[in-house]
């Protein structure tokens, strides 16, 4: 009767989210009296979810399963599901989990929430807080189904310390041939640069910046920061930027600790999707740009001359911080 | 090839979010309804595939009566036929269901989805109806291509892309990049006209779980007002000192 947490890794390496996952399972796990077992899937440290208060690991090791495949994972953690006899299973809100989560969701007859943003409030009836109406409004959810399954928000819950040995077994999920009639054939990913998900921080640009040209700065901001870059809808639609980096309504939500936006106007589309980060920066010419009413801190001046300014002392603080 | 079109009616992206029954309901009042603009961009490639691939595309939208202008609508950018499941959508393991009854019935080749509502953001009823029916599914779908019963589609992953094979019959989650923005369409006289003579049938839901229910709705706590900064170097001290986030 565990509570089990699908815990997403990469290169066998887990993610942050996936200890932010296992934090918020270790919690319901605690409010249901019972404990928290993870499904991970060709990963190396696996204790290392005890640190988050999981208290056993189920490693499935299948070369078939090195890249994710929504199917054959949903297939996989179905199987563990049925192992473990678990009745809440709790996903993080990657694009890779929300690909997945609902087809478990289909195969266990499970109701499903997701962008939870806060511990259960109550878990008979099992009530989650999540965001709606693009981040403009918050819902209480009660799931009726015996199975629940619950997508964290990604920097929503946090990462908690929680220290208890974790015990790894080896758990062979069978997979089939009809699992894989999805097939990933290339895959074309920036490596080694923090991406919109998981960053801490994100440094997001707009139409401000008046052409593709101007975005070594942005750029350079971002590697100082050691952010993801970002960009407004306009800036993706005229091509300056990759789509993947929109930021919105229309594309990529962003729950950063700090999310810092250049020549962006903030309008209520772009707004929704940035609504759940921590702190928000904006430099903007326009003292009346309506991102300043949404955001934290802010600059009001021309972004070819902050930001270069920006760039020289950042630098120096983290050469005095280092 | 047979395309549905998943259309779900929501909030225009401008509206004011406010509840009622003492926060227990979303208030319409002075709503304007729209496609969901995930699913415009499917049913403008659901257009390309009718005109390219000669498809016919049938759209289909779980609701009261009160979503119908917004069906219309979405007859008028040329889709051929129109369903109704008559059922308050309520929650989206119940209408993934009424969904997959549409998909079974049909024999629909397609079923394009967008990748999630923008009023609850369920972002389920594309995935969850896939498992129920058991038909390939891609999600954050931004590119789709068929040849015969093979289909190539390009999926939106953090920090880029996926291309994938797979084969109908196939449910996709759409977005923008599915289509152009540019090339979205908005219906002209004629086909607002044309769309008044096709048919809209209306059905009743099918026996199905509600899984979840959204028992009270709050908003966000009021922001304080922000703190504008006269110098790079006072911003990097409050960012630091104040904020601590660098
Ligand atoms: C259905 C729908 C969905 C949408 N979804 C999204 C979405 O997901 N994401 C999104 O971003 N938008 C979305 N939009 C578009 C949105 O409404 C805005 O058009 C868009 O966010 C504006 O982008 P921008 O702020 O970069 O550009 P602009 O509106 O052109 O603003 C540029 C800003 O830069 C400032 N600026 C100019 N020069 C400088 C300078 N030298 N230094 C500093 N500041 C400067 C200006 O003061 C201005 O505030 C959507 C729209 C619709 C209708």
């Amino acid at each position: 009767m565990s509570v089990l947490v699908y815990t997403e890794s990469e290169n066998g390496k887990f993610k942050k989210n996936a200890f932010e996952a296992a934090s918020y399972a270790a919690e319901v796990a605690k409010q249901m009296g019972t404990t928290a077992t993870a499904v991970s899937f060709n990963a190396n440290e696996n204790e290392s979810l005890g640190n988050y208060g999981v208290s056993k690991v189920l490693n499935i090791s299948n070369d078939k399963l090195t890249t994710f495949n929504a199917k054959a994972y949903a297939s996989s953690i179905r199987q563990a599901v049925e192992k473990e006899g678990a009745k809440v299973i709790i996903l993080s809100s990657s694009t890779d989990t929300k690909y997945l989560a609902p087809l478990l969701a289909g195969y266990l007859k499970a109701g499903y929430v997701p962008n939870v943003v806060a511990a259960p409030e109550s878990t008979a009836p099992f009530t989650v807080k999540r965001t709606a109406f693009s981040n403009k409004g918050f819902a209480f959810s009660e799931i009726s189904t015996e199975i629940k399954i619950v997508g964290v928000s990604n920097n929503s819950f946090g990462l908690h310390e929680n220290k208890t040995t974790a015990t790894v077994e080896s758990f062979d999920a069978a997979v089939s041939d009809a699992d894989f009639s999805t097939k990933s054939v290339e895959i074309d990913k920036v490596v080694g640069k923090a991406t919109i998900a998981d960053a801490d921080i994100v440094v997001s640009a707009g139409r401000g910046m008046k052409g593709p040209e101007n975005w070594g700065m942005i750029e350079e901001l971002a590697d100082v920061l050691g952010a993801a870059t970002a960009c407004s809808k306009p800036v993706s639609d005229l091509g300056w930027r990759p789509h993947g980096e929109h930021v919105g309504q229309t594309g990529k939500p962003v729950a950063s600790n700090l999310y810092i936006a250049i020549g962006i106007s903030g309008a209520i589309q772009h707004l929704a999707g940035v609504s759940s980060s921590k702190v928000k920066v904006v430099i903007n010419s326009d003292p009346e740009a309506p991102f300043f009413k949404a955001a934290d801190y802010g600059i009001v001046g021309d972004a070819f001359e902050v930001v270069p300014q920006l760039i020289e002392k950042l630098k120096e603080f983290k050469a005095q911080n280092a | 090839m047979k395309i549905l079109v998943c259309i779900s009616n929501v909030p225009d992206t401008t509206s004011k979010i406010n509840f009622t029954d003492n926060d227990t309901k979303f208030d319409t009042a002075g709503v304007q309804f729209v496609i969901n603009p995930n699913d415009e961009f499917g049913l403008t490639r659901a257009m390309w595939f009718k005109e390219k691939q000669s498809a016919t595309v049938h759209i289909v939208t779980v609701g009261d009566a009160t979503v119908e202008p917004t069906m219309r609508k979405a007859l008028a950018i040329g889709a051929d036929e129109a369903i109704r499941v008559n059922a308050v959508p309520t929650d989206g393991f119940f209408v993934a269901q009424q969904l997959a009854n549409i998909v079974k019935e049909g024999a629909y080749d397609l079923v394009i989805a967008g990748r999630e509502s923008i009023d609850y953001n369920g972002g389920m009823v594309p995935g969850i109806m896939a498992s129920l029916l058991d038909m390939n599914f891609v999600n954050t779908c931004i590119s789709l291509d068929v040849d015969g019963t093979s289909a190539t589609a390009l999926r939106e992953i953090d920090g880029g892309k996926e291309k994938l094979a797979t084969s109908l019959p196939l449910i996709i989650g759409g977005q923008k990049g599915l289509v152009e923005e540019s090339d979205l369409r908005i219906p002209n006289m004629r086909g607002i006209m044309m769309a008044r003579q096709k048919k809209l049938t209306v059905i009743e839901p099918v026996d199905a779980i509600n899984a979840t229910q959204d028992t009270k709705f709050t908003k966000p706590a009021a922001k304080g007002a922000v703190k504008l900064a006269t110098s790079v170097d006072e911003l990097i001290n409050l960012l630091h000192n104040e904020a601590k986030v660098i």
